[in-house]
C-alpha cells in the first residue's frame, strides 16, 4: 500500500506504489481462483477415474455342457472378475490387467506340452479346443489374500490332455509356465516376482477330475486379463496355483519349482490347498470375503469346499508342515 | 505468498481438499460403479491417506524453513488431523467389515502378526496427540512438554511405513519410497537438532573462561 513516506531521503518505490490497488487485488483473486480452480479439476479427475472402469471386449461365444462339478452358489457378475484381476505381468494392482490386457496377443497361440512323455506335442489353440467337450464348472475360486469369487469357467479336465501325451513313469510332477515378455508385458518388470510365472501340480493332482484346462468363462472366450487364451484352474487351491496365459507344461520327476514359493518360501507352499486351520504367516485364514460383499464373513471350507472329492489325494500327509 | 497462505479462505479451502480423498472413496459406491472388492478399496483408500497425511504434515516444518514461509504452521495441526481421520477410519474398517468387532480375534492379530501389531502401533501413537492438539492442551503441558509428546509422530510415521512395507506380497517400491521420503524428514530434524545444539567444545570454553 502506498505509504506516505515523508522524510529527506529519495524513497524506494514498491510494485505497491505503482500499481493500482484494483489491479493487484484482482490479481490476488484471480492467483486464488485459478489455484483453487486447479485443485477442483484434479480432484474432479481422481473421482472420475475412481468411478469409471475401462469397458471389456466380448470374447467369442463357446458352446459347453453344464457339469455335475458345478456349484449352485450364486456365481459373480462378469464385471467383477474382469475388473479384480492378480495378472502380475500386467501390473500388480487388481484392476491394472483389465486395462492393460486389452492389447495382448493371444492369437497364433501355441502350447508346447513335453518332458518325460511318449509323444511330445505342439498345440494350436484349435487342436486343445478339439481334445474333448467343453463343460461349463462353476467353481468357487479363493485367493490366498483372503476372498472368494464364483465363476463359471469352460473347458475340460486337463487329464484329457495328459491322456493323450502319455506320461512315462518316470513323470511325478507337471511344471507349467505362462507367457511371458516385456514388449508386451513392461509392467512385469516391476511385478517383484520372478518371470515367466511358473507353477506346478503332483500327477495325480494334475490327473484329477476337477483340475480344469480353462478356455473360456460366463459362455465365451477368456478375457485377456483373466488368463487368455488358455489357463489353468484348480478350484482346491488357493487362486495363485491357478496359472494364466499358459505356454509350457512339461511332465517331470521333480518338484517344480513355483513362483511365489521362489519369492516367499516362507508364505507361499508348493502345495497351497485351501485351509482354514493352516494361517498364512500375516493373516488368518479362517474366513473370506465373498466378493462384492464388504464383510469378510464367510467361513473358509478346507479344501475350498471340494474336500469330498480331494481329500484321499493328501492321506497321511501333515497339511500343516507341506502348506 | 504471505497473504494467500494467512487467508482464512485458503484454510478453508485446504480444508475442504483434505476431504477429497474421503469422497473418492465414498462417491463411487453412490454411483454404484464396479468395486469387486469394496472391503480392499476402503481399506487401501483410507490407509493410503493416512500415510500420505504423515507425511505432509511431517513436511511443513522443513517447508517453513526452506521457503521462509513461516505462515505455513497454520495448517500443520489440521494436517495432522486429516492424518488421524484417515488412521481411524483405516482402523474402523478393519475392525467393523474385516474382523466384525471380533475384539479376541484383533488382539490375536495385534499379538501374532507384525505387520498389523506396527499399524496398530502406528495408529495408537497418534490418538493422544490427536487429543492434545488444542490449544488448551498446549498450555496445560506447557510448550517444551507439549513439543516432547509430539515427536512421537515421529515414531507413528516409521511404524506406518514398516506397516505398509511388511503388507505388500512383493513390489515393495512404494513402501520404499514412502520410506525414503520419511528417511529424509527425520533426518532434516536431526541435522536442526544438531545444528542448534550448543557445541561441546564452546561448552568447555565457557567453562574456562568463567
Amino acid at each position: 500500500m502506498s505509504s506516505g513516506k515523508s522524510t529527506d531521503k529519495p524513497t524506494e518505490l514498491t510494485y505497491a506504489d505503482v500499481t493500482p490497488k484494483v489491479v493487484y487485488s484482482n490479481r490476488r483473486k484471480f492467483l486464488r481462483g485459478a489455484g483453487l480452480a486447479f485443485i477442483a479439476a484434479f480432484a474432479g479427475k481422481r473421482i472420475y477415474d475412481a468411478v469409471s472402469s475401462p469397458s471389456v471386449h466380448a470374447g467369442t461365444k463357446l458352446t459347453s455342457v453344464k457339469s455335475p462339478f458345478s456349484t449352485t452358489e450364486k456365481m459373480n457378475s462378469f464385471e467383477d472378475v474382469t475388473h479384480y484381476n492378480n495378472f502380475y505381468e500386467f501390473g500388480i494392482e487388481k484392476d491394472q490387467p483389465a486395462k492393460n490386457a486389452q492389447r495382448f496377443r493371444t492369437s497364433p497361440w501355441t502350447v508346447s506340452v513335453g518332458g518325460e512323455v511318449k509323444t511330445p506335442r505342439k498345440f494350436s489353440m484349435d487342436d486343445i479346443l478339439k481334445i474333448a467337450p467343453l463343460e461349463e464348472r462353476i467353481y468357487r475360486h479363493r485367493c490366498v489374500e483372503g476372498w472368494s469369487i464364483v465363476v463359471p469357467w469352460i473347458g475340460f479336465s486337463l487329464s484329457e490332455l495328459v491322456k493323450l501325451v502319455e506320461p512315462t513313469p518316470k513323470a511325478r510332477y507337471v511344471a507349467f509356465e505362462s507367457y511371458y515378455d516385456t514388449g508386451q508385458m513392461p509392467l512385469g518388470r516391476d511385478a517383484g516376482i520372478q518371470l515367466p510365472y511358473v507353477e506346478g501340480l503332483r500327477l495325480d493332482e494334475a490327473m484329477h477330475p476337477l483340475t480344469l484346462l480353462c478356455v473360456g468363462m460366463y459362455g465365451e472366450t477368456l478375457p485377456n486379463q483373466d488368463g487368455a487364451p488358455v489357463r489353468l484352474v484348480v478350484p482346491w487351491k488357493y487362486g495363485f496355483k491357478s496359472a494364466k496365459s499358459l505356454v509350457k507344461i512339461r511332465f517331470v520327476k521333480d518338484q517344480p519349482p513355483t513362483t511365489w514359493n521362489l519369492a516367499n518360501s516362507h508364505e507361499y507352499g508348493f502345495y497351497s490347498n485351501v485351509n482354514p486351520e493352516v494361517d498364512h504367516p500375516r493373516w488368518s485364514q479362517a474366513r473370506e470375503r465373498r466378493l462384492p460383499e464388504l464383510f469378510k464373513s464367510h467361513k473358509t471350507l478346507l479344501f475350498n469346499g471340494y474336500a469330498d472329492q480331494v481329500a484321499s489325494l493328501y492321506t497321511g500327509m501333515d497339511l500343516r508342515k507341506n502348506y | 505468498m504471505h497473504i494467500f497462505l494467512a487467508s482464512k479462505w485458503t484454510k478453508a479451502a485446504l480444508f475442504l481438499l483434505c476431504l477429497g480423498p474421503l469422497a473418492a472413496i465414498v462417491l463411487p459406491f453412490l454411483t454404484h460403479a464396479i468395486i469387486p472388492d469394496p472391503l480392499q478399496f476402503i481399506q487401501h483408500g483410507t490407509g493410503d491417506w493416512a500415510l500420505r497425511f504423515l507425511v505432509i504434515t511431517l513436511t511443513i516444518t522443513p517447508l517453513r524453513q526452506i521457503l521462509h514461509l513461516p505462515e505455513l504452521i497454520r495448517f500443520r495441526r489440521m494436517l495432522g488431523l486429516y492424518a488421524f481421520l484417515y488412521a481411524c477410519l483405516h482402523f474402523t474398517t478393519y475392525l467393523v467389515f474385516d474382523k466384525i468387532f471380533d475384539l479376541h480375534e484383533i488382539w490375536k492379530d495385534v499379538y501374532k502378526r507384525p505387520f498389523i501389531t506396527m499399524g496398530f502401533l502406528a495408529f495408537t501413537l497418534l490418538i493422544p496427540l490427536a487429543i492434545t492438539s488444542t490449544a488448551g492442551w498446549i498450555r496445560r503441558l506447557g510448550g517444551r512438554r507439549w513439543r516432547i509428546l509430539h515427536r512421537a509422530i515421529y515414531i507413528s510415521a516409521v511404524c506406518a511405513v514398516i506397516h505398509y512395507y511388511w503388507l505388500v506380497k512383493s513390489a515393495v517400491i512404494r513402501p520404499v519410497t514412502y520410506a525414503a521420503i520419511v528417511g529424509v524428514l527425520l533426518l532434516w530434524r536431526l541435522g536442526d537438532w544438531l545444528a542448534k545444539r550448543p557445541r561441546n567444545d564452546s561448552r568447555v570454553q565457557q567453562r574456562l573462561a568463567q
